[in-house]
């Protein structure tokens, strides 16, 4: 935080701010936004980094921004969808020996709720808002790798339609979404459906992976001169260990599903203990994704509210250090703890054992950001608006999920709950309570970013009560009926065990907490067509996504932001030091150093390009082929070539061509 | 906040003294291990209720006491801020401390759990099959070897080692009021010692996902005097009983020649099939199907018209037989005390 830095930085001669490149021949150089009047920057910007007209442009976007939203969108689809799964589950349940639903498709509505929610909903949408808004926390007019980001959509979307039209043919996995063999091997789920379980997961964490490494390298490449890593906001520093996490975690839950589907197709023997394979290994290969997932679902969220805290509580953050070191502690220890999932399969005592302290251990970082957040908000003068009583609402409820996580982390504690209500009711507090809420008071509180007009404020509160009477109506009980005797995962249960009213309890809580999200997508739709306009920052923010225009422009920077405090716009309360010399002919990003942020060198983004689609078309339609012959590998290489082929077609610089 | 908390809490309170008389209940202990548990469940929850009151108490005080409206961002003191930190420091010190305790706590109850089965006398395989239970108790004599399936009979206030394996899917043992759970995986065989403290019949089921009708894979446990179960294993020894009445002697005859003998043995009859429930004794057991019915001539004739109505999806075939034939078959079955 030294102020010699940044007055350095801004005092950088233009030449020296950008130095360029050595093959780009200087004489041949473009006009740059160095003293070019705004209004002419603008035009220029506007047209260098506009999204094609047409549908054919339109599918080739490669702003990050156009394909936040779709993500986000999609996202919050498939969120209803995974709802509507549980709702008529909790229907079934009401009541003991209900005939409503059968087995059968019991068994296929909580397996596509577990894939939908922790795949299609939970994974995708903390990306997506990283998509949205790490490139405009960080300063830069788009994320590194466009092409791949707007690749990853597609994939992503046609993972999860590839999985829901299964489900609407009657043929969707029915074997949990965590698949445990022998159940989902080749000799006990016979059909088609295990198969689009491995399928479907191997292909859409392809997406996840891809996204990873794009956040990644905007975040370690593409940072605003200045923001050295003491200035990264929390928001962008948890979305980096969470890409970190996806790409050492997806890869295990990658390999398990490639091992089945080669034991379902090819007949290997892998999980098969008749010939040597053995039906733990997949659990441990599971679950060494499995614990991390939780963690790339929640440490997102724990961004959010890091970013969201400060505004309202109208301070800096209290213990920034403290609060990033704890991100990277708990995604280091979230690597270490996978075996608590598997305490009632009869490991050795001493190897449990161990399991239960690092368990143990993972609640120090996390107790950590609640007591630094804590702080912030002792420090601050809280204003009160949804954001924050949804931050509250995950205060109220994470705790209880992060305390019930310490009970299932004791080895002979876990023997009784583990598989019953008693976890069920665990991880919904842990994941809504500590994913769902803050995303839903980033969802107020970034909403005018995205759209440019606010949502009612009025609905946001009702919204809030709603959401936390019916989830607590909802998902409190399931600890003690879990500790009654209640397993997970049926799909009836006889009426002489006394689980009856408290599970009609449940199911009316389940029925409101639906509700309430009928009550937020109405208040979305109203506040994007109806919305008072927003301003570039109604919340008085600090962070660089509130000095652009709302919703940004296609380049989102008309000049780039020099960085001088964590809270830039704080600090700066007039206007931002920029930095200049870009070029606004051609989209050029100005990169910079790893760890102080200094520019270093020009580089090109990519332009749009229908090649992504396609090659999304061409892996997926291999992926759905591969469930039935092992040879679609083979043929389907071939499209996939030469998509990848025009995707990297290289093209001459305009400039060249002169 | 408050108020939601305290009726949160109120309710909890209310749920909870509702179902403590539940047989399948972790709260309802009956034996050693589940003691042991219990005592450690309401433990962690009475502390991780106090934490937690403490954290809400710590969010609700600036909420409450500071004013609502500020509109410039404040300057950082550094003197309030280091204060903060020093507690801060001490609350993740104290946070350590309680895990602390809490680890050493669940490595003294692992203790407790590994010591009840040290000195058992009896030992009684249990394999899961889809979707129900094979019981197998252990002798030194292999003519006294007995197998049965679904309810397992055990002299009460004696330690008992369960071997448990599977095999097809993996499924799990657990009668909450005697002990924790454990897995039946194929290929691997675990180790659970249960103690029942009284005479009395605890419900299990299987806890681990195992398919379409993992709902319906129930067991009893049956803790008796020593001496009563003694009597019962010799019973069970037994040949089957022979039939006595005309219908049941026809219905001997047509179960004999119907496909049911591909699954299932009869103690004293041709009938040796393996993949299903032994009935050698079927109508001295409490329940049909794992669970699914309590046992009676009227479920016995359902389950056998029509087992997938009962349990969709199960391994017991439609056979189809005539209103007599039924009638014959069902009358030989109740018959097999």
């Amino acid at each position: 935080m030294s102020s010699a830095d940044l007055t350095s930085e801004r005092d950088l001669p233009p030449e020296r701010e950008t130095s360029v490149r050595g093959d780009i021949a200087p004489e041949r150089d473009g006009p740059r936004d160095t003293g070019m009047d705004d209004a002419s920057l603008h035009r220029w910007l506007a047209r260098t980094w506009r999204t094609p007209p047409g549908i054919i442009g339109a599918l080739s976007s490669v702003d990050h921004k156009v394909i936040a939203r779709r993500y986000l969108i999609t996202a919050f689809l498939f969120l209803c969808l995974g709802g509507l799964n549980a709702v008529a589950m909790r229907i079934q349940l009401s009541g003991p020996q209900r005939g409503l639903i059968g087995p059968d498709l019991y068994n296929q509505l909580f397996t596509m709720h577990g894939v939908t929610m922790m795949f299609l909903f939970a994974v995708p949408i903390v990306q997506a808002t990283g998509i949205y808004l790490v490139p405009l926390m960080v300063g830069t007019r788009n994320i590194a790798f466009p092409r791949l980001n707007a690749f990853s959509y597609w994939v992503y979307l046609s993972g999860g339609l590839f999985a829901w039209v299964s489900f609407a043919l009657a043929m969707a996995p029915d074997v949990g979404w965590f698949a445990y063999v022998p159940l989902s091997g080749p000799e006990y789920g016979p059909g088609k459906r295990a198969d689009v379980w491995a399928q479907m997961i191997t292909y859409t964490e392809v997406s996840s992976l891809a996204v990873a490494v794009a956040t990644i390298v905007t975040v370690f490449k593409q940072r605003a001169p200045g923001m050295s890593l003491d200035k990264i906001p929390l928001y962008v520093w948890a979305l980096l260990v969470t890409s970190f996490l996806v790409v050492f975690a997806m890869p295990a839950v990658m390999i398990t599903s490639t091992f089945l589907i080669l034991d379902r197709l090819v007949g290997t023997h892998i999980f098969n203990p008749a010939e040597g394979g053995d039906a733990l290994l997949f659990q441990h290969l599971f679950w060494f994704f499995g614990h991390p997932e939780v963690y790339i679902i929640f440490l997102p969220a724990t961004g959010m509210v890091s970013a969201i805290i400060p505004v309202f509580a109208r301070r800096p953050a209290f213990g920034h250090l403290g609060l990033v070191l704890s991100l990277i502690a708990v995604g280091f220890l979230s690597f270490g703890l996978w075996v608590h999932h598997m305490f009632a399969t009869g490991l050795p005592k001493l190897g449990a054992s161990f399991f239960t302290a690092s368990s143990m251990l993972i609640a120090i970082p996390n107790g950590v950001q609640i007591f630094c957040w804590l702080a912030t908000l002792w420090d601050g003068r809280p204003v009160i608006r949804t954001p924050l009583l949804f931050v509250f609402g995950f205060f109220f409820t994470f705790v209880i999920g992060g305390l019930t996580g310490v009970m299932l982390a004791s080895v002979p504690l876990d023997l009784q709950v583990h598989d019953t209500y008693f976890v069920v009711a665990h991880f919904h507090y842990v994941l809504i309570g500590g994913s769902v809420f803050p995303l839903l008071a980033a969802a107020y509180f970034w909403f005018p970013k995205i759209t440019g007009r606010m949502m009612s404020e009025r609905l946001g509160r009702w919204h809030f009560w709603l959401a936390m009477i019916g989830f607590n109506a909802a998902f409190f009980p399931m600890h003690i009926v879990g500790l009654w005797g209640m397993p997970r995962r049926v799909y009836t249960y006889p009426a002489e065990l006394g689980w009856g009213n408290i599970n009609l309890f449940i199911s009316a809580g389940a029925v409101l907490f639906f509700l309430s999200f009928v009550l937020f997508a109405f208040n979305l739709v109203h506040g994007a067509l109806r919305g008072t306009p927003a301003g570039d920052n109604p919340w008085d923010a600090g962070t660089l996504e509130w000095a652009t225009s709302s919703p940004p422009p296609g380049y989102n920077f008309a000049r780039i932001p020099i960085v001088t405090n964590v809270e830039p716009l704080w600090a700066e309360r007039g206007a931002l030091p920029v930095a200049t010399g870009l070029r606004v002919d051609v989209r050029e990003l100005l990169v910079s150093t790893v760890a102080e942020a200094h520019p270093d060198i020009r580089e090109k983004s990519a332009t749009p390009s229908i090649w992504p689609l396609l090659a999304a078309i061409a892996v997926g339609a291999t992926f759905l082929y591969s469930i039935f012959t092992p040879w679609a590998i083979i043929w389907g290489a071939a499209p996939i070539a030469v998509t990848l082929v025009g995707w990297f077609w290289p093209k001459a610089d305009p400039e060249d061509e002169e | 906040m408050k108020r939601l908390a305290s009726i949160a809490f109120a309710t909890a309170i209310a749920l909870f003294l509702q179902g403590c008389a539940g047989w399948q209940s972790a709260l309802d202990p009956k034996g050693p291990a589940a003691s042991e548990l219990a005592w450690l469940i309401w433990f962690f929850t009475g502390l991780c209720a106090v934490v937690w009151v403490l954290v809400m108490a710590a969010l609700a005080v600036p909420l409450l006491m500071r004013s609502r409206q500020h509109a410039e961002p404040l300057a950082l003191d550094a003197g309030a801020d280091s204060r903060k930190l020093r507690v801060v420091m001490i609350a993740v010190g104290l946070t350590a401390v309680i895990l602390v305790g809490l680890t050493l706590l669940s490595f003294f109850a692992n203790r407790t759990l590994a010591a009840i089965g040290s000195d058992a006398a009896l030992t009684i395989r249990v394999t899961g099959h889809q979707w129900w239970w094979e019981v197998r108790y252990e002798d030194a004599t292999p003519s006294r070897i007995l197998t049965t399936a679904n309810e397992i009979h055990i002299p009460a206030g004696e330690p008992v080692r369960l071997l448990l394996t599977s095999t097809d899917v993996i499924h799990s043992f657990w009668v909450p009021s005697l002990s924790g759970k454990l897995d039946l995986i194929p290929g691997r065989m675990n180790v659970l010692d249960i103690k029942a403290d009284k005479p009395g019949v605890y419900r299990g089921q299987c806890a681990e996902f195992c398919g379409a009708q993992h709902a319906n894979m129930g067991t009893f446990i049956i803790a008796e005097p020593r001496a009563k179960f003694d009597a019962w294993w010799n019973d069970q020894l037994e040949p089957a009983a022979v039939p006595t009445g005309d219908e049941a002697k026809a219905g001997e005859n047509l179960f004999l020649k119907r496909p049911c003998v591909m699954c299932h043995k009869i103690g004293g009859t041709p009938a040796g099939g393996t993949v299903a429930p032994d009935l050698t004794h079927l109508a001295s057991r409490q329940t049909l199907a794992a669970g699914t019915l309590t046992m009676s001539r009227g479920n016995l004739a359902a389950w056998i018209a029509d087992p997938q109505g009962v349990k969709p999806g199960s391994h017991m075939p439609v056979v189809d037989l005539s209103g007599d034939e039924l009638n014959a078959i069902v009358a030989y079955l109740e018959g097999l005390k």
